[in-house]
């Protein structure tokens, strides 16, 4: 039976006259890592601020394991809802060793618990060896570790994560993002990170909600985003790709620059309704023998495949993922052939 | 710029971005006149020090005779004293008000978080003499005390250990007050909120986590109030307290030994070589990296009786601090005004801002030269060179003032002796009875603060400016009028008026090493006080504050920006 520990319900919030949150509501199940996609400024480190109670509610009202922890009334604090936090920044405390950090929040538990515990912990991130050192003495990745320790070591029943990855190198994110995982999933964790990079919430997260300018616009896995994007926003913030026009047929047809798509619908319509259809890169075949030509109009070269900009015979431009023994120059004109099952559409005003 | 040129610069590539100039046959020689000046600038901080401790060679055995049987334990308990006593008061008002102004909200919290740098503006020495001046048997208050409660009315000495160090540090919290309010500002809230999702309350925050995290600034700023507290030497002479520094004036203008006045310099040298060590020890290994600052910081409302707490107290600081000694010299300033805004005051004001503006220009020109030898050399040397330069400032002006007029009047010795013998000539002294002791006094002494700024200008200036410049055709001349100067200019600006500030308020360097006829305002406010004549005092004073007051201003509106 799955039980839900954290639950937003219609939340707004707002820093002076600018609502930076609107009507927001997200519910997380026990165990599962979910996840706050947006670009900077769409409010999602609010949220996450607002959570873990350091704002205070403009409307609506936030549960943890069915227990009311916000409303605009009234704010329980931090220190009082068994929430653990990692900072984007680690907030690490400089005047205090790893092992002192790990144990700040188990002050109340006896010395040989507190002791056993923080060694657990430190044992999770791979950082026992480093436990008599300071936070400046040791390196950025592992200065995430120890917070990610620290955060969960009194075991809080939620953990938020802040940008945990924006402050590493490229090479170590992707690889602390998959060992991160791992640890919050070897605990059993239930955790809502924030981040404005797709590819760690796909690396990290069950649930991904994208946000905009304060709203979520969708909350869902990371496959359904991708596929089933419910919004135009959501189509084009999450993965690569263009929204090409066309218009509806009879006999679930959609007549577009690329030719004449059949599949089924992501939404009802009518027919002659003018729409945009979504064609993701690998959506576009490169056919030789294919009739339809179009022609190169940039080229990125991603070693495996190369992503080409194509512009259609009716002008519009898209975009195909071709492997990358398939060479073209720009200028030229090659043959192409969609390959679209599951059309996904939106009605154009 | 000629073709030539700009060849020989892009096709060394290999070659430092800020090597030298010139690129000839010859091997640059290692001391050039950069590290030649760095080497000078050190040299000049070591010699004092060296002079006062080779004083024991000679040691002035009848008069240690007579300073050990009466003064010298006196000396130390009272030293011992005024560390304590301030270094603690100072430390309790520094980091309670920077506290309540950096992370709490309370009202009028905006207008104390600047209004509280006030009394810096006020030399202690000023504060002194205006409370011994409100509060002595004749002043104001005990007369109304008497009135109110009859004549045999208990009221606590002023002029006691007590007074002392409650004078002392109502001048000199501010130190503690910025540095801590710096340290809780820039990392105490998001390192507070970390506390507060594992659990910890507002109190637990303050006490194990920003307290701790606030250590260094906090030691750093009550460091610089004691090395103020163990220099001063208006503020003791006024309360006729003895410590070191009034001793130091006693031995070379009493006793006529400037022997004795050395050893006792090397005495004070010695404690506050020993702060200096406890404070390293306090440190200990943990350096502390800054966070950066939340961008949306949220404070803590203060409610009720707190919140009222807090403004009454900070209300009361400044008010005693700085707003009754203000509002009594004005009204004494106006007082005396008939009397004592004349010809005479004029030239006192003129001498004050005459040797100010030349200290300035020297330490701004010295502050320059030696910035530019750290950045063109950047070895060890030259950078332990730069440092030892800079540590003048620990030095106390009493200490200086022996330690620079000893080998100056040496020298003139020397030069009389060499002519008279060799070539039968008879020289007048060259250098005593000349403002060259002093400017040298006051370049020891102020350097460092007048090198900061101008250092940190100087690192805006980064290599890739130069290259950039260079590119573009600026070379020497004019790489230093149209892009240094100009970026150098604010550094240079804030430097000169620290300076300018602190020597026209400096007291014992300018009383001991003065030429005949060279009274400045500091000095007759030291002679009108000695005298007990605190409303005639109250002109130069008041003008001494107003000084005060521009670098305060300057240095909020900066941190406004």
């Amino acid at each position: 039976m799955t039980q839900t520990v954290l639950e937003l319900a219609g939340i707004s919030q707002a820093y002076g006259s600018h609502l930076v949150v609107d009507n927001l509501s997200l519910r997380l199940e026990k165990g599962r890592i979910g996840c706050l996609l947006g670009a900077s400024g769409c409010g999602k480190t609010t949220v996450l601020r607002t959570i873990a109670g350091f704002e205070s509610l403009l409307a609506g009202e936030i549960r943890l394991n069915g227990r009311t922890v916000s409303r605009p009334d009234n704010t329980l604090p931090p220190a009082k809802r068994g929430i653990g936090m990692v900072f984007q920044d680690y907030a690490l405390f400089p005047h205090l060793s790893i092992f002192d950090n790990v144990a700040f929040g188990l002050r109340k538990r006896d010395e040989g618990e507190k002791i056993i515990r923080v060694h657990e912990m430190l044992e999770l991130v791979g950082l026992k060896k480093e436990q008599h050192k300071y936070p400046h003495e040791i390196s950025g990745g592992q200065q995430q570790r120890v917070a990610l320790a620290r955060a969960l070591a009194p075991r809080p029943d939620l953990l938020l994560l802040d940008e945990p990855f924006s402050n590493l190198d490229v090479t170590l994110r992707e690889r602390l993002s998959l060992e991160v995982r791992d640890i919050l999933k070897a605990y059993g964790a239930t955790a809502l990170f924030v981040t404005h990079n797709q590819h760690e919430a796909f690396a990290v997260a069950d649930e991904i909600g994208v946000m905009s300018g304060g709203k979520m616009l969708q909350w869902a896995g990371a496959h359904e985003l991708y596929h089933r994007p419910a919004d135009p926003f959501v189509a084009s913030f999450v993965g690569e790709g263009v929204l090409l026009p066309g218009v509806v047929r009879a006999g679930g047809r959609v007549e577009t620059g690329l030719g004449v798509l059949q599949g089924d619908f992501s939404a009802p319509c009518v027919d002659e309704c003018a729409v945009s259809v979504l064609v993701r890169p690998e959506d576009v075949v490169h056919d030789d023998d294919y009739p339809v030509k179009a022609e190169v109009v940039r080229r990125n070269f991603r070693g495996a495949s190369i992503l080409y900009t194509l512009r259609l015979i009716s002008g519009d431009l898209v975009q195909a993922l071709v492997p990358s023994h398939c060479n073209h120059a720009i200028g030229e004109k090659i043959g192409i052939r969609s390959d679209v099952r599951h059309i996904v559409l939106f009605p154009r005003p | 710029m000629s073709d030539s040129s700009s060849l020989t610069t892009s096709s060394s590539p290999e070659r430092p971005p800020l090597g030298r100039a010139r690129s000839g046959p010859f091997r640059p020689r290692f001391w050039d006149g950069w590290r030649l000046f760095a080497l000078a600038t050190a040299v000049l901080v070591v010699v004092p020090l060296a002079v006062v401790c080779v004083s024991w060679l000679t040691p002035a055995v009848e008069i240690w005779q007579h300073l050990r049987q009466t003064l010298l334990a006196r000396l130390l308990l009272n030293t011992l004293w005024l560390v304590v006593g301030v270094g603690g008061l100072t430390l309790l008002l520094g980091v309670s008000l920077a506290w309540f102004t950096a992370t709490c909200e309370f009202p009028g919290r905006r207008f104390f978080s600047w209004a509280l740098l006030l009394p810096l503006a006020m030399p202690t020495y000023v504060l002194a003499f205006v409370f011994v001046g409100l509060l002595d048997f004749a002043g104001p208050v005990q007369s109304l005390w008497r009135e109110w409660f009859g004549r045999d009315a208990w009221f606590p000495a002023v002029r006691s250990t007590p007074g002392v160090i409650l004078v002392m540090s109502l001048a000199l919290y501010p130190y503690v007050y910025l540095l801590a309010k710096n340290a809780f500002q820039t990392q105490g809230r998001r390192a507070l909120e970390a506390a507060e999702s594992l659990g910890c309350g507002a109190r637990e925050g303050f006490f194990r986590v920003a307290l701790p995290m606030a250590r260094p600034w906090i030691a750093g700023g009550v460091l610089l109030v004691l090395m103020e507290a163990l220099a001063d030497f208006g503020a003791v002479s006024i309360f006729n307290y003895d410590t070191f520094t009034t001793a130091i004036y006693k031995a070379w203008f009493g006793f006529f030994s400037l022997n004795a006045a050395a050893q006792l310099a090397s005495l004070l040298v010695l404690l506050v070589f020993l702060l200096v060590v406890v404070e390293q020890r306090l440190r200990a290994r943990r350096r502390f990296a800054t966070a950066r600052s939340a961008a949306h910081t949220t404070r803590m409302e203060l409610q009720g009786w707190r919140a009222w707490g807090a403004s009454l107290l900070a209300g009361a600081v400044l008010l005693v601090a700085f707003g009754i000694p203000a509002a009594q010299l004005s009204l004494w300033a106006l007082a005396a005004y008939a009397e004592e805004f004349n010809t005479r005051y004029f030239g006192l004001l003129g001498r004050s801002v005459a040797l100010g503006l030349a200290a300035a220009g020297l330490i701004c020109l010295t502050a320059l030269v030696l910035s530019y030898a750290a950045r063109r050399h950047g070895d060890p040397l030259t950078r332990g060179l730069v440092r030892v330069a800079n540590l003048g400032y620990a030095l106390p002006g009493a200490v200086l003032a022996v330690g620079i007029f000893i080998p100056l009047a040496a020298f003139d010795n020397l030069l009389i002796d060499v002519a008279a013998n060799l070539f039968g000539l008879r020289l007048r002294p060259l250098l005593q009875g000349t403002v060259v002791i002093m400017l040298l006094a006051y370049l020891v002494r102020f350097l460092a603060p007048g090198f900061k700024p101008v250092d940190g200008a100087m690192h805006r200036v980064t290599p890739s400016i130069d290259e950039a410049a260079r590119l573009s055709g600026l070379r020497g001349a004019a790489l230093l009028a149209r892009v240094h100067l100009p970026m150098l200019r604010g550094g240079l600006l804030t430097a000169a008026t620290i300076v300018f500030v602190d020597v026209m308020k400096e007291m014992p360097i300018t009383l001991m090493t003065r030429p005949f006829g060279w009274d400045t305002l500091a000095v007759k406010i030291f002679e009108l006080t000695a005298e007990g004549e605190w409303q005639r005092a109250a002109l130069p004073a008041l003008a001494l504050v107003l000084a005060g007051l521009i670098p305060i201003i300057l240095f909020m509106r900066h941190a406004e920006k």
